[in-house]
């Protein structure tokens, strides 16, 4: 056998084992929804609740108390409070309270649906780990590897941010489906058994590249579920503001959101957060195009859609900083940015053909 | 004066497409703009150099007021944003039409599509990244980023030099707030400001008891730096397509390999700087190739490796000739060029005999892989071909070869390696048309003034599957062929380059100043300390760019860094947070109704007759 030859039983386990991820993000997705569930047949749920005016000046949101900073011995002085105040597009409506709602039980379900997810994730990881050491590479050959790869990543960064105590639980359940919709994509559609690489693909660029691209795809994905569910909030904010919300089971889905500028911020710092890693994904897919072909930057398919997609994201983040096309104009452009870079992504492996050869169904 | 105003169209105050569309603390911060609020004055001013977008208004009168108004229009930040975007719809068309780059496949879709293929060319849809319309998009581009960077870098160079805004009268309306009373002394409590906040590297700016202090000035810089970067990309870039020469040369192993000259090459495409009489002296030999594949498992017939073993040498006379390897990403740089692997192939070695009984050709004939297992398809040409009465009567072959055949399976290869190999030929004869001048593909053939042999087979195919060894005798004494032998190929790309490291560096510097501008917040914080009657009153604030939930953090690690020189008065008369602005200052009564629009919702309105 040749050292770099396929182990076929690893093959085998990394099958199993994302077929059991994909088990318990399933599960994870039904806790979600009970989460949902339970959290809009909340009591405490009351539609006017959005509105902070009621309650507090609107003004003044306390949004941080000064934390003790380790002051031993003087203990129980009082700590003046940092009074943030909104911008005038924030509109002063807070954050929803969330899926749950409040409920105890929809709460108790989020917690589920969560320790579900990391299950599911750790599996997935070690199913991603079993390929690569069944190909004794980086997994990233094909698009069935390239797939479960950018699952596992971005169900990584959400677990992450839910670490580092951001406020992203809504996100669970729009994740979870599309992780479920993107492996199952990934064992039906795209499935290619193990094998080893073209040698124009034998690179350490390889790992360098792609896993730029996945991380860069996987955060760009959050940021767009979080773009999405602004541009819905957002409307929904306006209707409330006009009073013409409506006690609907949509409006009770958005009642319990972050607040529109809550899931804009969101949105936009995902975004400026890897755009230059995305950046650096081209440059270094030129550094390694002119190793392999002789030429930084021919205009290949793939070339020319990251290019694409990369100035659409610059688009993005200039509307930002334009009047007159922030808000809801510029998160349309984040859409047609990441729509670019899935085009990028299927379509192009898919309809195009190009230089990039792992692009094999 | 609450949130429940509607405005008359409908939509939320602030999101609007009027005046005030937008307003967030930079927008207001921007002063004039938009004639909106200015209750930050000067305080928040130049946060960025971010241009001022003046709505259009018309064009002075005259020559030198339109091109004025032409000049503002195309380096405001929405032409931008508008070219931006056209940018990336013109780049589509050149990711689904074949390019002028693979002449092959241009061709090939001009043949499959006769109709549309003129509107086509005309529109330079084959040539998009090289087409005036294309060029002309990124060109405006470019003049607007340069009539945006020059006028923002001074503005920026002012700001360097300038020291931070003192601060607003209400600090109150800035983005993060706080107050308390303490029994320090106001220049105690400055002096203790200071020194924090220069201890976070802010830079500051004293007067009285109130300090202003700003930080993050290499955001801007690094605005700076990445659109400064993108033109040398750009120069790189032109300076790489201007220079830049590359061709194609197919070699057999063994035989007299590659000179650099212009005769040599398969394909040659220049630059406008870089053309044929640049060419630099060297040359190469291939002595093999080593191929390996999998032969087992799963990924049977998948390539491990492909190496071009060579002799090289540089200058003309071929003498001390190095032996080296060229592979798949690593390409080799001889004589300043650099020499990469493209493909590689087979080339059946065979003998054509005409029908006078000589030797019309012998050698190897390079034939083009077809799929991963290496099909191939070729043409044997043979124009100095005698017929049985001695006139020239052409002699041409064509079919297939397959490393690893089956007699019984047809032309289709089973693996790339060369274990059974068969070559499957037809065979002509006639006039190949090679004297009418017009340029023919080796590979192809044109059989127009040909005639097909009827070749006696016993399966009815008209065609005859040769092993090495084997020879096809054609009908009627027209002559034969013998199958000798089988030799690799490879392809190589020459390409001659300059410009890379400018590309290169101008991309690294692009990347570290976006992430400046990206990562770094510009912010400003402004203390004052004040006496009043209930020991100093301490007002701090806060400012930065909307994103930035990080100044409502930053102060309150200040406050805490300020309590040992400015502790909370333990039974202050009042609650801390509901410290009016003005209030305690003298002279600084605010004129109701002066600072603010009074539609806008988030004002502290009602905090106005809260006072004692
Ligand atoms: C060549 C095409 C251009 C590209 C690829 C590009 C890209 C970018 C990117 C990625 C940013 C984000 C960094 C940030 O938000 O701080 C940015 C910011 C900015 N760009 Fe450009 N830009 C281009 C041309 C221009 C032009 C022509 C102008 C002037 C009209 C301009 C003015 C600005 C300004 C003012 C910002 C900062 C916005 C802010 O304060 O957030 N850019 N640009």
């Amino acid at each position: 056998m040749m050292a770099a030859a396929v182990n076929e039983n690893f093959a085998n386990y990394s099958n199993y084992l994302i077929r059991s991820a994909m088990f318990v993000y399933a599960l994870a997705f039904l806790a979600h929804l009970a989460e949902w569930v339970f959290g809009g047949r909340s009591k405490i749920a009351v539609q006017s609740a959005a509105l902070t005016s009621d309650a507090a000046p609107p003004t003044a949101v306390p949004a941080v108390t000064v934390r003790a900073a380790g002051q031993a011995g003087t203990t129980t002085i009082e700590r003046p409070k940092v009074i943030t105040r909104a911008s005038a597009s924030d509109r002063d409506i807070s954050d929803g309270p969330g899926a749950a709602g409040g409920n105890e039980k929809g709460d108790l379900y989020g917690r589920i649906a969560i320790s579900f997810t990391v299950l599911a994730w750790v599996l997935h990881v070690c199913g991603v780990a079993f390929r690569a050491a069944s190909v004794q590479r980086a997994p990233w050959g094909n698009m069935y590897e390239f797939s479960t790869t950018f699952g596992a990543v971005a169900v990584g960064a959400y677990l992450l941010l839910l670490a580092l105590k951001k406020n992203v639980r809504w996100i669970g359940l729009f994740l979870t489906t599309s992780v479920l919709l993107d492996l199952g994509l990934a064992l039906s559609v795209l499935y290619t058994s193990s094998e080893q690489l073209v040698p124009a693909l034998h690179s350490y660029w390889l790992w360098i590249h792609v896993s730029c691209a996945i991380i860069s795809g996987a955060v760009f994905y959050l940021a767009a579920v979080g773009t999405m569910l602004y541009l819905f909030r957002d409307h929904y904010e306006v209707a409330l503001m006009t009073g013409q919300a409506s006690n609907t089971r949509w409006g009770d889905i958005m009642r319990r959101l972050p607040a529109a500028a809550s899931l804009d911020k969101f949105a936009y710092r995902m975004n400026a957060l890897v755009f230059p890693l995305w950046t650096f994904t081209i440059i270094a897919g030129a550094i390694w195009a002119q190793a392999a072909w002789g030429h930084y930057w021919e205009w290949d398919p793939k070339e020319t859609w990251s290019f694409i997609t990369w100035v659409v994201y610059a688009g993005y983040l200039h509307a930002r900083a334009t009047a007159g096309w922030k808000g809801r104009k510029a998160a349309y452009l984040a859409l047609v940015a990441f729509a670019c870079f899935l085009f990028n992504y299927y379509g192009v492996n898919i309809f195009v053909t190009g230089k990039h050869s792992y692009a094999g169904v | 004066m609450s949130i429940t105003h509607k405005p008359s169209d409908g939509r939320v105050p602030g999101q609007g497409s009027g005046p005030d569309a937008g307003q967030d603390p930079e927008s207001k911060a921007n002063g004039t703009e938009n004639g909106g609020e200015d209750d930050l004055g000067a305080a928040g001013a130049q946060l960025s150099t971010q241009p001022v977008d003046t709505l259009a208004s018309g064009p002075a009168l005259g020559l030198v007021g339109w091109l004025r108004w032409m000049w503002r229009q195309l380096t405001s930040m929405r032409i931008a944003l508008i070219l931006l975007f056209l940018l990336s719809l013109a780049a589509i068309p050149g990711s689904l039409i074949p390019q002028h780059s693979d002449q092959l496949k241009v061709d090939a879709f001009k043949k499959a599509h006769p109709d549309i293929s003129p509107l086509y060319s005309r529109l330079d849809l084959f040539h998009v990244y090289g087409s005036p319309w294309f060029s002309a998009i990124y060109i405006l581009l470019f003049v607007s980023l340069a009539g945006c960077i020059v006028p923002r870098t001074w503005q920026f160079v002012g700001q360097l030099r300038a020291r931070p805004p003192a601060a607003p009268r209400h600090l109150t309306r800035l983005p993060a707030y706080s107050t308390w009373h303490t029994d320090a002394s106001p220049e105690q409590v400055a002096q203790a400001a200071q020194k924090a906040l220069r201890g976070r590297r802010f830079r500051i700016n004293a007067s009285g008891t109130s300090v202003a202090a700003e930080k993050g000035y290499l955001r801007e810089a690094g605005n700076l730096l990445f659109h400064v970067a993108l033109f040398g990309l750009l120069i790189g870039f032109a300076w790489t397509s201007l220079n830049a020469a590359s061709g194609g040369k197919l070699v057999v192993e063994g035989d007299d390999g590659f000179v650099n000259n212009l005769t040599q090459y398969d394909d040659f495409s220049g630059g406008t700087l870089y053309n044929a009489d640049d060419l630099k002296p060297f040359g190469f030999t291939l002595d093999s190739f080593d191929d390996k594949y999998a032969t087992s498992g799963p990924e049977r017939g998948t390539a491990l490796k492909f190496q071009a073993n060579i002799h090289y040498w540089s200058g003309t006379s071929g003498k001390d000739a190095k032996k080296g390897a060229i592979s798949t990403n690593h390409p080799l740089s001889i004589g300043g060029e650099k020499v990469y692997l493209i493909s590689h192939g087979y080339a059946p070695v065979v003998t054509v005999r005409d029908g006078q009984g000589n030797v019309a050709y012998q050698g190897p004939v390079p034939f083009l892989p077809q799929d991963t297992n290496l099909t191939s398809t070729g043409v044997i040409k043979v124009p100095d071909a005698l017929g049985k009465n001695g006139a020239s009567d052409q002699l041409a072959f064509k079919g297939y070869f397959t490393p690893t055949g089956d007699l019984t399976r047809g032309p289709m290869s089973l693996f790339p390696g060369e274990v059974a190999p068969i070559l499957w030929l037809n065979a002509y004869h006639g006039d190949l048309g090679l004297d009418s001048g017009i340029a023919q593909n080796v590979y192809q053939l044109d059989a127009t003034h040909m005639k097909q042999f009827q070749l006696n087979t016993k399966t009815g195919v008209n065609g005859v599957a040769l092993s090495p060894g084997d020879v096809m005798q054609l009908p009627g004494g027209a002559g034969s062929l013998t199958f000798n032998g089988v030799k690799t190929w490879a392809s190589f790309s020459i390409s001659h380059q300059s410009g890379n490291k400018l590309a290169l560096v101008s991309g690294v510097i692009a990347i570290l100043g976006l992430m400046g501008s990206l990562f770094i917040q510009r912010r400003r914080i402004w203390v004052r300390a004040l006496p009043s009657e209930h020991g100093t009153l301490v007002e701090m604030g806060g400012l930065g760019r909307s994103e930035s939930a990080r100044i409502a953090d930053e102060l309150g690690d200040l406050i805490a860094q300020l309590q040992p020189d400015a502790p909370v008065r333990t039974t202050p008369d009042e609650p801390a947070d509901t410290a009016d602005e003005g209030g305690d200052e003298p002279g600084t009564a605010r004129v109701p109704g002066a600072s603010h629009a009074p539609d806008e919702p988030t004002t502290r309105t009602d905090d106005e007759g809260a006072r004692p």
